[in-house]
């Protein structure tokens, strides 16, 4: 018993305690499941609900409030955040991307419990499987060893292959699980080999450990093949995870075939879950590698905005629309990591992918809330045609619609301006002035599809006439997605605060030198 | 102390491995791609042998080998396998996919063989004994965490399947 | 005693014989099966690095991704089942429902 204490301490369980208790109540939605009747499935919901609070209150009053403390009486953070032997850091890096996955969780819950419903496919392994993929997403926010980051990107895989063909009696549902999962395996091979090469070059699987190695091997021998080779294959995984293009061909079949509220989920809390994985390598394992890797973004991000924005046009699917905005959305995140000089991120790109995250959280899951709310008994709802003539048919949803689509335009008083804002303003800051006006150049792009489906909303007459209505709890998810898009437009201050301070990364002092 | 024919076990296991692994893409029949999936696997371990991780050589043995692959068969039993044999075996852009495959082959090896004076060799004697305590130990102390993890990756598999596979669930 | 580079040179061999299977195979079954080929070359390295550090991390890492090979096996072993039950093929060009 002293032996196992000695690994396994108190403060340990405590850094644990958001990821633990997420798996106990899913373990709980799993046992209770098999007990209810048909009838009383939606307790399902209100268990994960519940495990989801649970975990947002055991973060905020073990971790935040006594990190707070911590640092407001300047203690050495690093001894603070490091659990599990230096295998995780609860800083405020990863307090900022928990609440984000906590909040996107929960939304798509209150999204899906209708929509399960109309598909005759509510059952509680649903749920428990969102609460595990969280605990991954989790795990990938707070790991800084490569066997962590891993094992939980895996974790929030695999967990969504099975959402993703979750209707298996619809043939698009499991022919997209299919496509997700080939190509997420074949990723993750290619990730696992990058991993494979960083191990073999610093022989350590902790970030800080293998920055110290790579910054040694760079003094000596600056474009050893050897290194090109395990950042190719480290950063190929990751932008898959992410779906920059050329890497993104699994994303608008995957996200047209799942069930709808699960494509928001993995539009938002996956997409924001890969990016804390890939800021977590990239700024804090693999920094020193930044004048090789920097080209590689350029194209990367170049490719993805043109590609995602270009395929956005001619999209008449609405999942697949947004598909390839959300790819597009990722090419604007890139430039935030672009901005900065050859050794140096600036700070205000990285806070502007860290804004951006949290207002797309929002917003998408606002679009694809509207968007699941269209799927009723014999209507699929998720072609252009039905979405025509919503205003006639429900004006309050159209009007959401609308607010939520100006937002990923980037129209100022909206919160997704503010994501906009700080990446572009980092760009100018740091000289790169052709990429910030292509990059402006495609915001107008944006526009025009965007504003295509409010066209459809207001102008077109209806296709059909069945009505559009709305359960309970959807009405709370739609009027917590609107409030945060409209309340963080008029109101950044407070949310730019939390991103500067989730910028912290643990005070560790490489990260904070290369962010100054 | 080093056995004197190791140079040779070293040859003749990734003479297996390789040519086994162009069975695998290379056969019509899955049963066949199986059976050639297998000795792969058992070369490899022969060759975590030589590199002193027994107990990873044992996993792969019995987790491999005696769990994969068996699902992989059952899965080919289950399924109709005549009418696969019959339908063509490669895709149209296989030359394509071929040609980058191998450049990419050709690069890593180029990459390596230029390379290798990159990795530093160390004088430390490698743990010989006990190696299957000490990973053991270091999962419970250094790798807690992802331990866990990789229960709850396993629990997801299990209701995945089931949540795929069975009819009525 | 083999040098190190050998069985880096095999791994690269092993997992570009992957990445062919998977490019290039129609059967889903087998690029199951090549996925499987690129990870064992995975763990090839990473045995083969944890020797040459002396240290046993990449050892425990090849036990991690055993894990995972087995769980995506399971998974998507379980998923061809589901797409054969509703189609009754297997050849990766005729699950074409979502236009690529």
């Amino acid at each position: 018993m002293s032996a196992f204490s000695q690994y396994f301490t108190g403060f340990d369980y405590t850094l644990s305690l958001p990821m633990v208790l997420l798996t106990l109540f899913a373990l709980g939605v799993l046992l209770i499941d098999l007990m209810l009747p048909v009838e009383w499935k939606r307790l399902n919901a209100v268990t994960a609900l519940l495990g989801i609070m649970f975990s947002g209150a055991a973060l905020f009053l073990r971790i935040q409030v006594p990190y707070r403390a911590a640092e407001a009486r300047g203690m050495s953070l690093y001894r603070f955040t490091h659990g599990f032997g230096g295998s995780i850091a609860m800083d405020s890096f990863a307090i900022y991307f928990f609440y984000l996955f906590l909040a996107a969780g929960a939304i798509t819950i209150l999204m899906s419990t209708r929509y399960l419903e109309v598909e005759k496919e509510n059952h509680g392994e649903f749920y428990a499987l969102i609460l595990l993929s969280m605990v991954g997403m989790m795990g990938m926010a707070c790991g800084t060893d490569l066997i962590v980051l891993f094992i939980s990107l895996e974790l929030m895989a695999i967990s969504t292959y099975v959402l993703v063909g979750f209707l298996r009696r619809d043939r698009r549902s499991n022919e997209a699980s299919l496509k997700y999962l080939l190509l997420g395996a074949f990723s993750s091979g290619i990730f696992a080999y990058g991993l494979s090469l960083l191990y073999g070059l610093t022989g350590s699987t902790r970030l800080p450990q293998i920055a110290a190695m790579l910054n040694g091997y760079l003094a000596t021998r600056p474009t050893d093949p050897i290194l090109v080779l395990a950042l190719i294959t480290t950063a190929t995984g990751l932008l898959f995870k992410i779906a920059a293009v050329p890497f993104h061909q699994w994303a608008p079949d995957a996200y047209e075939g799942a069930p709808t509220s699960i494509t928001g989920f993995m539009s938002v809390a996956g997409k924001a879950a890969a990016w804390a994985l890939l800021l977590r390598i990239f700024l804090y394992g693999i920094h020193p590698l930044r004048p090789l890797y920097l080209p590689l973004l350029v194209f990367v991000a170049i490719a993805t905005m043109t590609g995602g924005n270009l395929a956005a046009l001619t999209q008449t699917n609405l999942k697949r629309l947004f598909a390839y905005s959300s790819i597009a959305h990722v090419g604007y995140m890139l430039l935030g990591l672009i901005a900065g000089d050859q050794h140096r991120v600036n700070a205000d790109g990285i806070k502007g992918i860290l804004i951006y995250l949290l207002v797309y959280t929002f917003m998408n899951l606002g679009v694809f809330a509207v968007i699941t709310s269209l799927r009723r008994r014999d209507i699929i709802g998720d072609e252009l045609d039905d979405i025509s003539g919503l205003w006639f048919k429900a004006p309050t949803e159209a009007v959401l619609m609308m607010t939520f689509l100006l937002s990923l335009a980037g129209i100022p008083p909206l919160a997704g301006f503010y994501g906009k804002y700080f990446i572009f303003l980092s760009l100018i800051g740091t000289g790169h002035y052709a990429l910030a006006s292509l990059a402006v150049v495609y915001v107008a792009v944006a526009l025009y599809y965007y504003i295509k489906v409010v066209n459809a909303m207001f102008m077109r007459p209806a296709v059909d006439t069945v009505p559009v209505s709305l359960s309970p709890a959807m009405r709370v998810a739609l009027f917590v997605t609107a409030v945060a898009t409209v309340g963080i437009g008029l109101v950044p201050d407070p949310f730019i605060r939390a991103a500067t301070w989730s910028l912290h990364l643990a005070q560790y002092a490489p990260v904070a030198q290369l962010l100054r | 102390m080093d056995p004197v024919a190791t140079p040779y076990f070293f040859y003749g296991l990734s003479a297996v491995a390789v040519l086994s692994a162009v069975g695998v893409i290379m056969r019509r029949n899955p049963v066949h791609s199986a059976i050639a999936l297998i000795f792969t696997l058992l070369s490899l371990a022969g060759l975590y042998l030589m590199l002193y991780a027994p107990f990873v050589a044992g996993v792969q043995i019995i987790l491999y080998v005696g769990g994969i692959v068996v699902l992989f068969l059952f899965v080919i039993m289950l399924i109709n396998i005549e009418r696969m044999q019959r339908e063509y075996q490669f895709n149209k852009q296989w030359l394509v996919g071929l040609l980058a495959a191998a450049a990419l082959g050709a690069l890593f090896v180029a990459v390596y063989v230029k390379g290798q004076s990159i990795f530093p060799q160390h004088a430390v004697r490698f743990p010989e004994q006990l190696n299957t305590q000490q990973v053991g130990k270091m999962l419970y102390v250094d790798y807690l965490l992802p331990f866990e993890i990789a229960s709850l990756l396993l629990l997801v598999a299990i209701v995945g399947a089931v949540v795929m596979a069975k009819k009525r669930i | 005693m083999v040098p190190i580079s050998y069985y880096l040179v095999l791994s690269a061999i092993l997992f570009s014989l992957g990445v062919v299977g998977f490019l290039i195979k129609r059967n889903l079954i087998t690029l199951f099966m090549s996925i499987e080929l690129m990870l064992n070359a995975v763990n090839l390295a990473f045995v083969a690095f944890a020797w040459q550090w002396k240290s046993l991390n990449g050892q425990v890492f090849v036990f991690f991704v055993m894990v995972v090979a087995a769980a995506e096996a399971a998974v998507g072993l379980a998923i061809i089942i589901a797409v054969f039950r509703t189609r009754e093929t297997l050849n990766v060009d005729r699950v074409n429902l979502l236009k690529l």
